[in-house]
């Protein structure tokens, strides 16, 4: 996995090799590569995805929603650094309109969404953060989908109008895959995500918020193939969502031999055990945290010593929670289980899986006792 | 009557905002703020379990990442009088220190700058002549030689000449009330690219002790998850991230301030709107009450900031006259007894005697208050805080602009980076001080407690937008009422029962519109604010826990 990490010399490459675009090749190359490792390619592909971004004449041209939102995902998509969002926002993509970097507001703003939409019909991406509300809010003006309006339109108005002319519809983030937070019980908005509301197929990049290095990889794909990455049923890409957190764990090791973190801040925790029993979701949940990390691998929930809630999952907020619990009934299939084999839903399973699981590590944690372990991160 | 102008969306803020303002004799002569969305956080915060609350409300808001989380876990800790080690209320303090300055300086190149710099101008500038300015405004200004402001006018030159402008389409270039000289518009937009990269350094010192940005998930109720990252490793790259940015803040967004401000010291007389000003103060120098904060709580009245009057949290009211909830009982209400249902009535033409927000109105015994940093600001001027006393004379100073400047458009904006530089400036000391605790082998990082069954409490921090509190009410261990006054909400709210308009409508009476079609001025002062509107709109306790049918189409 390419990775980075800030180094500690502050120095500049002294030789910049500059690319078409101005861009330090060594930087481009690396962020190729980084590419087409989170896709799963080959190094052979690198150069193909550098033709990629850098050989379209015309810039694709993108249109990004704001709904039911908290622009976390926005935030998060500013913290692509390979490319760096500069990169991304002013030479690899046009981005027609993005409420929240956009330069005009109001009839501007309006004008410059219907202009893409003409230009670039049947051709442009359009990316969607934030969940739709399909309720109707009580009272003399209510309307069904009056919770959110943009510009005096409701959130499924302008969704409808812009992803019809989509070449593909991306959704970052829980809210905009699957409603995410304001959908959870009792869901008073009746928030749902993208796909189910208008009834389309969407490309999934749910997490809260969602990773960068997942969407722009999704974009990628798109540039270098011509073509949406394969999706798993829930329509999040396989390249980032076929395993489970458990299953690429650093602290796997400490589950297997029964080493868990009893409170937070304890011995255990200062040792890097396994947050299991702390509430910790990692077992039910398929992303690929543990592999790429956060904010150019600076870290990740687990390697903060929080357990994983499962963000990436439909309907977290309410199967997880409470987060501190462990759940009574989870899978541990095997490695090679994908999301497609496993469980339809996860609470209330029978299967007693975890359970069986978790009292052979703990029959096998009195052969192992607590020794103390090297730390293998 | 004027001529009636409607700006929705409002854009670089968060959230959806619309604002309509009538226009008379080339000034705004009347405004209406209204949150155009909303999401129900109290409703489904009811009933789950208050450990997990920090996690549900950090969603409020994505751009003010961290603050909800920390002022959760704090509401929920004084709830249930948890008293946190001192190393999470260091780690604590540098999270919010770092979103301070991750939020300001991107706040000022890419949500506000754009009203104030012509991004096509800059390729007419000289840029020689750029490189002069920049070095006569700051000797120490990086990559501001010739060749790097030819570099950058010849990025732009060539996205310009591609004909796809993205989102510097329509932009309000060669606009009359834009006037930076080319030269001063090619450095801000060179600036504006070095923002985009140096934010994210701001975004990595969050993730060492924060997991990720954004959204945090190291906090929990009784301290902080991170014990493991309390190593000289760990600690010596955030040192190192926070030189960084204390470089980029010193060299290029304070000088950056300094030399746009002369070019619009007509906006030192526009968009004062309100005389009194609101702060909860934050950054507890040990465990205990508001009285430990570096940043003092108070308020100031009527501009007054010989000195600084106290704060009482039970003076707040929400009120909602013009928002579409409806109340059983007589409001106004303090929020620990906040009652609210959601009563929409639409939205064609804001009236003055209707509803027309999502947003509620809250007052301070009975007034309305401005938040944010001009108001941190001048509480903490009027309170003789040091660094705060000493920066902000030194920033009058160098712009020849006596003290009632800061009530203004311009003082906002002012105020926004005189407090990013106040605070980076200081957080050496606290990362210092958690070298200090370590080095001591006290490795502490969460408090044991007791499950709750029943308690009520509240919690305050400072975010990036102003004063943020939440109340939380707990009944057999299950969250029975949780409710948010969120700075946007003081900020960006309808008026109240009695006419009174909150601090944005206010501040926008008087503003010189030139072209109602382009109203490039009301950005101005609307984004002086800051505002974030997912964070303002929210319920508590309704009457009936009714969920609304769901039509798929």
């Amino acid at each position: 996995m390419c990775r980075t990490r800030s180094g500690l010399t502050g120095l500049e490459p002294d030789e910049k090799i500059k690319t078409l675009k101005g861009v330090d090749r060594r930087e481009f190359m690396g962020f190729c590569a980084t590419i087409a490792a989170t896709l799963g390619l080959s190094p052979a592909f690198v150069p193909r995805i550098a033709e990629a971004v850098e050989g379209a004449a015309k810039k694709p041209s993108v249109i990004w929603l704001h709904f039911q939102e908290c622009t976390g995902d926005s935030e998060a998509f500013l913290c692509s650094s390979y490319p760096s969002v500069e990169e991304l926002v002013l030479n690899i993509l046009s981005v027609d309109y993005q409420e929240t970097i956009m330069a005009a507001s109001g009839t501007q703003a309006e004008d410059a969404l219907k202009k893409a939409m003409a230009d670039n019909k049947g051709k442009y991406l359009v990316i969607v953060e934030g969940a739709i509300p399909m309720g109707t809010p009580p009272g003399p003006g209510g309307k069904p989908g009056a919770f959110c309006t943009i510009g005096g339109k409701t959130a499924y108005d302008l969704a409808k109008e812009v992803t019809a002319g989509a070449a593909a519809v991306i959704c970052v983030g829980t809210c905009a895959s699957f409603g995410g937070v304001q959908a959870q019980r009792p869901n008073p908005t009746g928030a749902v995500g993208v796909g189910d509301a208008l009834g389309i197929p969407t490309i999934n990049i749910p997490g809260c918020p969602h990773n960068a290095i997942n969407s722009v990889a999704t974009i990628v794909n798109y540039l270098l193939l011509g073509s949406l990455p394969k999706t798993d049923r829930h329509g999040r890409p396989l390249f980032a969502f076929a395993k489970r957190i458990h299953d690429h764990c650093p602290r796997r090791a400490h589950f297997d031999a029964g080493q868990y973190v009893e409170r937070f801040g304890d011995d255990g925790a200062k040792k890097n055990w396994c947050l299991y029993k702390m509430g910790c979701k990692g077992p039910q949940t398929y992303h690929n945290c543990s592999l790429v990390e956060y904010n150019d691998g600076t870290s990740w929930p687990i390697k903060g010593g929080h357990g994983c809630v499962g963000c990436s999952e439909p309907d977290f907020w309410d199967t997880m929670q409470p987060f501190y619990e462990r759940l009574p009934n989870i899978h541990v299939p095997g490695v090679e289980a994908t999301a497609d084999k496993v469980g339809f839903t996860l609470v209330g399973a029978a299967a007693a899986g975890a359970a069986v699981h978790a009292a052979y590590t703990f029959a096998n944690r009195h052969k192992i006792g607590e020794t103390d372990k090297k730390e293998g991160e | 009557m004027g001529e009636r102008t409607v700006i929705d969306p409002i854009t670089r803020i968060e959230g959806h905002l619309r604002i309509e303002i009538e226009v008379e004799g080339g000034k705004v002569k009347d405004a209406w703020s209204s949150g155009t969305m909303w999401r129900g956080f109290e409703v489904f915060l009811k009933g789950r379990d208050p450990r997990d609350a920090w996690y549900i409300t950090q969603r409020v808001c994505g751009v003010c990442t961290t603050v909800h989380a920390i002022t959760s876990v704090r509401a929920v800790e004084n709830a249930l009088n948890i008293t946190i080690p001192e190393n999470a209320r260091i780690i604590r303090n540098l999270i919010l220190g770092t979103q301070m300055i991750h939020d300001h300086p991107v706040h000022f190149y890419h949500l506000h700058a754009l009203d104030w710099v012509d991004v096509v101008s800059a390729l007419r500038a000289d840029p020689k002549k750029t490189s002069e300015l920049a070095q006569s405004t700051n000797p120490n200004s990086p990559k501001s030689g010739p060749g790097d402001f030819k570099n950058t006018q010849d990025k732009l030159k060539k996205f310009v000449d591609g004909g796809q402008l993205g989102p510097f389409t329509n932009g309000y270039w060669g606009h009359p009330a834009m006037k930076l000289p080319p030269e001063a518009n090619l450095m801000a937009v060179s600036h504006y690219l070095d923002a985009l990269k140096l934010q994210n350094k701001a975004r990595q010192m969050h993730a060492i002790f924060g997991a990720k940005n954004p959204h945090i998930q190291t906090m929990t109720v009784g301290g902080v998850t991170c014990v493991a990252d309390l190593n000289p490793d760990r600690i010596g790259q955030f040192l190192y991230l926070l030189k960084e940015v204390k470089d980029f803040i010193d060299n290029v967004y304070i000088p950056d301030v300094l030399a746009v401000a002369p070019f619009y010291l007509d906006w030192a007389g526009i968009g004062g709107g309100l005389k009194n000003y609101l702060a909860y103060g934050d950054y507890p120098m040990k465990t205990g009450g508001p009285e430990t904060q570096w940043f003092p709580r108070g308020h100031v009245s009527e501009r007054d900031i010989s000195k600084a009057l106290p704060t009482d949290v039970g003076k707040i009211t929400e009120d909602v006259t013009h928002s579409w909830y409806k109340y059983a009982k007589n409001g106004p209400l303090h929020p620990s007894v906040g009652e609210t249902d959601p009563w929409f009535t639409g939205i064609e033409t804001a009236k003055a005697d209707g509803k027309y927000s999502w947003l509620k109105t809250p007052r301070y015994d009975g007034k309305a208050m401005e938040v944010g940093p001009l108001a941190r600001m001048l509480v903490n001027f009027s309170a003789g805080h040091k660094p705060t006393v000493d920066n902000v004379s030194a920033v009058l100073k160098k712009l020849g602009v006596p003290a009632s400047a800061l009530f203004s458009t311009l003082g906002r904006t002012a105020a926004r980076a005189i407090e990013t530089k106040v605070i980076c400036d200081e957080m050496e000391k606290w990362v210092m001080e958690l070298v200090g605790n370590v080095k001591r082998g006290d490795l502490e990082t969460c408090a044991d407690y007791e499950h709750p069954t029943s308690a009520k409490g509240y919690g305050t921090v400072e975010a990036p937008r102003g004063a943020l509190g939440h109340w939380v009410e707990i009944e057999g261990g299950k969250i029975k009422n949780y409710q948010l006054v969120v700075p946007t909400t003081w900020n960006g709210s309808p008026r109240d029962q009695k006419g009174q308009r909150s601090a944005i409508e206010e501040a926008l009476i008087g503003t010189p519109v030139a072209d109602p079609k382009r109203p490039l001025e009301i950005l101005r002062t609307v984004h002086s604010f800051d505002p974030c509107l997912a964070c303002s709109v929210h319920v508590i306790d309704p009457v009936s826990n009714e969920v609304y049918e769901t039509k798929v189409a």
